[in-house]
């Protein structure tokens, strides 16, 4: 018979923020989850008040180092929804090109840097780099692509500073561009080999029935437009965001949670997005999942590290189409005039969807900002799996049984810096 | 400091501990995106503290600590005194550390109201009224600007570090930057808004040669004349509220930009 015992993580480790983890078990049973987010409140929405429409994707991007472009581009969209702007279709184009980068350089160091040590059984990266040498160098040289693309459109990897409301600063020439090719091609045949190399990793059987959500569009898989989705039937607007989801403040957090109304917790994120959008991959992309018997819907959280290589494929697949098709539009941007307005946008953040909302005056100001960053939406999915998960490892001895617990939580990269605006591991037997 | 750097080479590596406030990620991050350079730093350090990339967390001391983030809740304001004892140099990395961050815009304000704008219930919050720079707080031997830091200084500040040398981080204005580059001055030419004349080099210049006027993410440069950038902005037909408003971003807290754009305000 297990006895009582609290699993506990105070630091989480390879996560963006602070966060900590908190499991109490009364023998088989698991009493509470707790995941703490204790990363201090910045409270970006009371400041942004007041300043002007065009300040916010440089102010929202400061909620995450990690994915300050997703911040840009869903700013970016609210406010010209807000004004009632329409970009050019060059700008439309370059704005997947620069999330491409941000997907690259993000899943690259998720994939290997940060989740990868798990399943290899190392405290990090560097540990991991003494016997696995040569993919950590070409994880790096991948990164590397991502950000490549990220200074070329943006100036610098983190906050870059040419996304503006309306298109973009300076755009670059077809031949910049068209020097990002070799490296893409090279970037796509790594991806490739990295959707085989992380499934020859040893996946635990942990299957769940999650109420999947993510942008769909009816032509493209998403970044930056589309309708929200689930496998349950929702199908919104972004405009009917907050209509559906709502957003609970619980004591253990310093990040709200986000439920669906009515239903509870769901998640968003590379599977969410695999499974409701995999008929719209590019063919080399289906067929790296394929080969790797990865086929929607993927129910098991640990195989995200797979759908990440995939995500991998498609970013560099797509980076390469952008590439050959991008024509530089007459001007960088359309003019956009101060003027009184709501706007919603949601845009696919490499961890999941990003909403923001803004009500601007007739002089181009913030009145109110709502911003739902990915991690807040899958707090509390990350509670049930631990919940779940937890009781799976009753038995096990108490410090893997926390470090598997760690892993679970790994595996949805959360970020902790975007969700309060959050990682420690406790389990507690009795 | 030279000493050290000699018996790096015989005695254990020394000991890095990377420590976050309240901020983003980003400036740590910078050496993760040092991808060229990662692995050769790690080789000439023991990466001793850095939960953002690590299961490891050593006990301290720590020949060096980087800082990463402001000082916003009572609990990070006994930390940092714990992080001090820990290390022997301490270097405080990017506009959070350094400045406040843009978190920093609390200071001006009621943050209680700012509590209940953003969260339902308001007492679970435990926050300071002000957004504070780490030497604020406690003796820092090194400030590296930025918002975020550039990966290069961060690479070179360390290795200064470690060989007991001055870093070569310059503490001129952007407008050097922009003139080595020969870009078009904007707010000469076209009569673009920059704060480039007042802001540290360090980015290289990128606003300006992305057609826009700095932003100041570096914060003020050594002895900057923010009168006269102030008037200047006047003469571009900027109203206070605008200048206030650009001298209150990232670097909102320095002493330099705060005073600006509190006499902005006072006009």
């Amino acid at each position: 018979m297990t006895a009582n015992r609290t699993i506990k993580v105070d630091t989480l480790a390879r996560v963006e923020g602070e966060g900590a983890i908190y499991i109490k078990m009364a023998g088989e049973r698991v009493a509470d989850v707790k995941f703490k987010i204790y990363e201090p409140p910045r409270m970006f929405e009371a400041f942004l008040r007041g300043r002007h429409f065009s300040e916010a994707p440089d102010i929202t991007a400061r909620i995450c180092g990690i994915c300050p472009i997703a911040y840009q581009m869903s700013a970016v969209h609210a406010m010209e929804r807000a004004l009632g702007i329409k970009i050019d279709p060059a700008v439309r184009l370059l704005r997947r090109l620069f999330y491409c980068g941000e997907w690259i350089e993000s899943h690259a160091l998720h994939v290997y840097m940060l989740h990868a040590p798990d399943f290899l059984g190392y405290q990090d990266v560097i540990a991991m780099a003494k016997d696995h040498g040569d993919t950590v160098q070409k994880a790096l040289r991948l990164k590397k692509i991502g950000n490549h693309i990220v200074r070329l459109l943006g100036g610098r990897e983190i906050h870059p500073i040419s996304a503006a409301v309306g298109g973009f600063h300076k755009m670059p020439s077809r031949q910049q561009l068209r020097e990002m090719v070799s490296d893409l091609q090279w970037a796509l045949e790594a991806s490739i080999e990295a959707v085989r190399w992380t499934s020859t990793l040893p996946f635990p059987d942990f299957e769940q029935d999650y109420e999947f959500v993510a942008l769909r569009h009816p032509d493209e898989y998403p970044f930056n437009e589309g309708r929200l989705v689930s496998n349950r039937g929702l199908d919104i607007d972004a405009a009917e965001y907050e209509d559906r989801f709502a957003e609970i403040h619980v004591k253990h957090s310093n990040a709200l949670h986000s439920i669906l109304r009515g239903k509870g917790s769901y998640l968003v994120g590379p599977l969410a997005r695999f499974n409701l959008n995999f008929d719209k991959l590019p063919e080399v992309a289906r067929q790296a999942a394929v080969s790797a018997g990865l086929k929607p819907p993927v129910k098991n959280l640990f195989r995200s590290i797979q759908v990440r290589a995939v995500e991998l494929v498609f970013a560099c697949a797509e980076a390469l189409r952008v590439i050959a098709a991008y024509e530089p539009p007459p001007s960088p941007r359309v003019e956009a005039p101060n003027r009184a307005g709501v706007g919603q946008a949601i845009t696919e953040a490499p961890r999941g969807i990003l909403y923001h909302r803004y009500a601007i005056d007739e002089h181009g100001l913030i009145v109110t900002a709502k911003i739902v960053p990915p991690t807040s939406q899958n707090q509390k999915r990350m509670e049930d799996d631990l919940r779940e998960y937890a009781a799976q490892l009753a038995a096990w001895p108490l410090e893997e049984a926390t470090w598997k617990c760690e892993q679970a939580v790994r595996c949805y990269d959360p970020c902790i810096s975007c969700a309060t605006h959050f990682l420690k591991v406790v389990i507690e037997r009795e | 400091m030279s000493s050290k750097a000699k018996s790096a080479r015989s005695k254990p590596k020394p000991k890095i501990g990377i420590f976050k406030f309240a901020s983003c990620d980003g400036c740590q991050l910078s050496l993760l995106d040092a991808e060229d350079e990662l692995l050769g730093v790690v080789g000439a350090v023991e990466i001793a503290y850095f939960p953002e990339a690590s299961r490891t967390m050593l006990n301290g001391p720590y020949d060096i600590g980087l800082v990463e983030g402001s000082i916003t809740t009572h609990h990070d304001a006994e930390r940092i005194q714990e992080v001090r004892r820990k290390c022997k140099t301490l270097i405080t990395i990017g506009a959070c550390a350094t400045a406040g961050g843009i978190q920093a815009l609390r200071n001006w304000k009621d943050v209680d109201e700012f509590v209940r704008v953003v969260y339902a219930t308001p007492q679970f919050i435990n926050t300071l009224k002000l957004s504070t720079p780490i030497a604020e707080h406690v003796p820092v031997d090194f400030e590296l600007r930025g918002c975020p830091i550039n990966k290069y200084q961060l690479i070179e500040l360390i290795t200064a570090t470690l060989a007991g040398r001055k870093p070569n981080v310059p503490t001129y204005s952007v407008c050097i930057e922009c003139k080595r580059k020969a870009n078009v001055c904007l707010p000469v030419a076209r009569g673009i808004a920059c704060l480039g004349p007042v802001t540290q080099a360090g980015c290289g210049a990128l606003c300006p040669s992305f057609d826009r006027g700095c932003y100041g993410c570096f914060g003020p440069m050594e002895s900057p004349n923010t009168a006269s950038l102030t008037s200047q902005f006047r003469i571009l037909g900027q109203t206070d509220e605008q200048i206030s408003r650009s001298f209150r971003s990232f670097n909102a807290w320095s002493w330099q930009f705060r005073r600006a754009s509190e006499e902005c305000e006072r006009t």
